[in-house]
């Protein structure tokens, strides 16, 4: 049985693995969903091949809750995918958040500046206040 | 045969099913690493996958044998069996709808031909 679990855990290791680079890699956010998708499988199969390997039957009903929230997380992502702007597909270099964080300050500096305090700072009336 | 006979036999099986399993894990990991589109890295997450899960889980509950896990773990399959469509569909139909179905992989496109016609109706 030992030689079993562990050729089938290289299997399960390496489906994993391979669905991580494709998560990384995206192009699209739906890309990545499938990829985490299959990731949520490989957990589900290494969870039963531990309780194979050690009989226990009290990991069961992790297998239950996880097969659910494998389909609430891929559904709910295809859901509010929407059209992505050119570029965003891959994930982004630190120097590239650090500038874009840097002009984002300096455009709310500027701002700040000329006296003028943005709308959404003023805390003002609630929709459909009475007035 | 024996009682231990059969446990023995069981037990060949489940590792059977446990390495065959595994192996349309890897299956679907290499298909999403590997297919050139969305739909059919989608199709590599829901079918090879189903069918792993599944084999794995016969081997679980060969290997358990009591009745409130193997009863347990038909709940799963049939988890699985349920969401795996319903994921993939939501999965296509973003897709579709966000453009990133590339159609010169497609061999047939009867969607797209059925919403011009539908279009066009319309229009007349």
């Amino acid at each position: 049985m030992t030689w079993v679990v562990w050729s089938a855990g290289v299997l399960i290791a390496l489906g994993a693995l391979f669905a991580v680079i494709r998560a990384e890699k995206g192009p699209s956010m739906l890309d990545r969903t499938v990829a985490l998708d299959i990731c949520v499988t490989a957990v589900i199969a290494a969870v039963a091949l531990y309780a194979a390997s050690d009989r226990r039957t009290d990991v069961v009903p992790v297998l239950v809750v996880l097969s659910l929230v494998g389909f609430v997380g891929s559904v709910t992502i295809a859901r509010f995918a929407s059209v992505e702007p050119e570029g965003q597909g891959r994930v982004r270099t630190r120097e590239e958040i650090a500038a874009e964080e840097a002009a984002r300050r300096q455009a709310e500096l500027d701002e700040m500046r000329e006296g003028h305090v943005p709308d959404e700072h003023h805390g003002g009336g609630a929709e459909g206040e009475v007035r | 045969m024996t009682g231990s006979d059969w446990d023995a036999v069981a037990d060949v099986a489940s590792a059977l099913f446990l390495l065959g399993g595994a192996f349309f894990v890897l299956a679907a990991g290499v298909g999403a690493l590997r297919f050139p589109d969305l739909l059919s890295r989608m199709h590599a997450g829901t079918k090879p996958q189903t069918l792993g899960l599944i084999l794995v889980l016969i081997g679980l509950g060969l290997r358990l044998r009591s009745g409130g896990a193997v009863w347990a773990l038909v709940l799963v399959v049939v988890l699985g069996l349920l969401t795996a469509p319903v994921g993939a569909h939501m999965v296509g139909r973003a897709g579709y709808r966000t453009g990133k179905v590339r159609s010169d992989l497609l061999v047939t496109d009867e969607l797209t031909r059925d919403l011009e016609s539908a279009q066009r109706r319309d229009e007349a």
